[in-house]
């Protein structure tokens, strides 16, 4: 039996925001009948169409992928078009208290949706999904190449996950997106496309978001700090602490063989450096004694 | 919350009085059958007492008797030992909707040079014969053939099947884990080979199972290391549970009528009442002859692991061939082998009874089981045209 958290559990139990919403302004469809779950979700603007009013859903799936349905139409309400766009599918899968990692990819569904119906909006083109019999795509994305053709995913979509997620194995990249799941037939190709990856993000800068909500900014710092920054301190026997982020101003303690370390202010420009990198070109690390 | 179970296919409630039978062998009894001292020799006889019940009910010898750790030992054992009693035939033939134990060992095999025939089957989980005749020939070394699907309860016919084989030299196996216990079998009266069976379906404990040679079937053992099961098994034989699974088949003989007019009456009440109350939805296997305890209904628009997972709240236990329950993302390959629509496929959920399932459990069943599937239905995006009006 899955190991779901109380909120899964609570999510799929007492499910938030079922239904439809008839004058939609934007609606977002992903996922079919024969691969085993999909998603409509139906948003509604305010009166000047800049923020959402009213999210509803309606899914076929598990457990876990009515939850992060739910989960999604109850925090996407209140923002912004753009702030919406930000919420990534790690962001439903914390709101959730974590997914499986095998379920992971009813997250990928749920902000895939979400990104189709903003971008649907927005006046992009994008093709009459045929939810109900299509076996063909999965997602609404016509621009790549189908790469698993068990569950109709393509190339495109693929790199987009594998990125933001920072997918390194096959395995993960099954988990997330289902792709490599029943046949296997696509694993050597979605092999090469995890070390095209890995190969672009040796030299080119991660791609940004344009403009980060406050939150959002917090967020990325702190995970930039505990999955680049410190295990490199510990390497060397040393360690910071996160003391205050305010707007673009980022304090930081050091911690054990960093403490009192000559050179710990050349740490700290460290510090900054791949965090304008990774997260926004104006951060100020300061080093504060506590 | 009490449990309502019926899971049976899966595994089966320990009899007490299977229990009450194992407990002396463990604290008490706890000599080694194999030693020359009257403390292991009283364990011996007690196992040869075991393998006596079990031969009874399998209509058997006891030297025809082999005890294993599990059914897919005996699966594993019985194909092994083949491949190597003739070792010029390079050919497998099982089908498509055997259990893991079996299809995986052979898919594996493929790589080790092997040609391996998967049959088919039809709408209603049937074997087709035909195909099974056209596929054997010189080079087959085994057909390996369940006796009733885990998922549909369809019975294969496995004497025909058996004929065929041995028309062309070829050794026949029958993985029978799902049928011993619940249908009647001689095999006396039968030119099978080979039988797997395993001992937590019918009430024993885990980790006991039995691989059934036919006298005179040349036989190279999977274990080999002491004098156990005649060589044929080697390890020390585990006492306990043989016993266990002695006295739980000298009760599947006494419950037999039972199984099939007690229990068929409760499974086919369920599966009308279940129907007659859903729209869209059918039994898999239906046209088939099929196991007395078990039916899958698929239930269209709506996906397995969320049923459970609601069935659940009531204390509700059942299985799914869903892909989201197994932790693979395709639907069950039985399902899909006997054609069902990856529409019915998702949202099929199998009950397997036994006889300690009660009337008042299925009334229980009978209740909340439309709720559940409104509900879902009632959140899905397919299919919300065809039950308008309907909930």
């Amino acid at each position: 039996m899955w190991d779901y958290t109380p909120i899964v559990k609570d999510h799929f139990l007492n499910p938030r925001n079922v239904g439809d919403i008839p004058d939609a302004d934007a609606v977002g469809e992903v996922g079919s009948l024969a691969c085993g779950d999909a998603l409509k979700l139906y948003l509604k603007l305010d009166d000047n169409k800049e923020k959402i009013v009213d999210a509803k859903f309606q899914t076929f799936g598990c457990a876990s992928a009515i939850a992060s349905s739910s989960a999604l139409t109850e925090m996407v309400k209140g923002k912004t078009l753009d702030e919406a766009l930000a919420v990534s599918n790690q962001d439903i899968a914390d709101f959730l208290g974590g997914l499986p990692e095998e379920k992971m990819h009813c997250s990928v569904m749920g902000q895939e949706a979400l990104e189709v119906a903003i971008l649907k909006y927005r006046g992009m083109e994008i093709p009459q999904h045929d939810s109900e019999h299509d076996h063909g795509h999965a997602y609404p994305d016509f621009e790549g190449e189908i790469v698993c053709k068990c569950f109709g995913i393509t190339d495109t979509f693929l790199k987009k996950v594998i990125e933001t997620n920072r997918l390194t194995t096959v395995e993960q990249v099954t988990n997330f997106t289902k792709a490599g799941g029943a046949c296997g037939g696509c694993i050597p190709k979605i092999q090469e496309l995890i070390a095209q990856v890995l190969g672009d993000a040796d030299i080119q800068p991660r791609k940004r978001p344009e403009k980060l909500s406050n939150m959002k900014k917090m967020q990325l710092i702190q995970e930039v700090l505990e999955r680049d920054i410190r295990p490199l301190l510990w390497a060397d026997g040393g360690d910071l602490e996160l003391i205050d982020i305010d707007g673009s101003k980022v304090q930081v303690a050091f911690r054990k063989a960093c403490a009192g370390c000559a050179s710990s202010g050349n740490t700290a420009r460290m510090v900054e450096v791949k965090l304008r990198d990774l997260v926004a070109e104006d951060i100020v690390v300061e080093e504060v004694a506590q | 919350m009490k449990e309502i179970y019926l899971d049976n296919n899966a595994t089966t409630k320990v009899d007490e009085a299977v229990f009450e039978e194992m407990r002396p062998y463990f604290c008490e009894l706890y000599g080694n059958p194999s030693s020359m001292h009257f403390f292991g020799g009283q364990v011996q006889s007690k196992v040869n007492e075991a393998r006596g019940h079990v031969a009874e009910l399998l209509g058997a010898t006891p030297d025809e008797i082999i005890f294993t750790a599990c059914g897919t030992e005996s699966d594993n054992a019985a194909i092994r030992s083949a491949l190597e009693v003739f070792p010029d035939r390079r050919h497998i033939i099982t089908s498509r909707v055997e259990h893991p134990a079996v299809l995986t060992q052979c898919r594996n095999l493929t790589q080790k040079g092997y040609r391996v025939t998967e049959i088919g089957v039809d709408g209603a989980g049937c074997l087709d014969l035909e195909e099974l005749k056209a596929a054997v020939d010189t080079d087959t070394a085994i057909v390996s053939l369940m006796w009733a699907n885990n998922e549909t309860g369809v019975l294969f016919p496995v004497e025909e099947a058996a004929a065929i084989a041995k028309a062309k030299g070829a050794l026949f196996h029958s993985d029978a884990v799902q049928a011993i216990g619940k249908i009647p079998i001689n095999m006396a009266a039968s030119n099978i080979d080979m039988l797997s069976l395993s001992g937590h379906k019918l009430h024993a404990p885990k980790g006991i199972g039995v691989l059934y040679l036919r006298r005179g079937t040349p036989f190279r053992p999977f274990m080999v290391g002491g004098h156990q099961e005649k060589s044929r098994r080697a390890g020390t034989e585990n006492a306990a549970a043989i016993i266990a699974l002695g006295k739980a088949c000298q009760l599947a003989g006494q419950h037999m009528e039972a199984e099939n007019t007690v229990v068929k009456a409760l499974r086919d009440r369920l599966q009308d009442a279940l129907m007659a109350a859903i729209p869209y939805a059918r039994i898999n296997g239906a046209g088939a002859e099929r196991l007395p305890n078990t039916t899958s209904i698929a239930f269209e628009f709506v996906e397995g692991e969320a049923i459970l997972l609601l069935l659940s709240e009531f204390g509700i236990c059942a299985s799914s061939g869903s892909a989201c329950t197994s932790g693979s993302l395709e639907p069950s390959h039985v399902l899909r082998a006997m054609g069902v629509p990856f529409t019915c496929a998702h949202g099929s959920i199998r009950f397997s009874l036994s006889r300690y399932t009660t009337d008042a459990e299925i009334d229980t069943v009978i209740r909340e089981m439309p709720p559940i599937i409104a509900r879902l239905r009632q959140m899905s995006p397919f299919g919300r045209e065809h039950l308008k009006g309907q909930g």
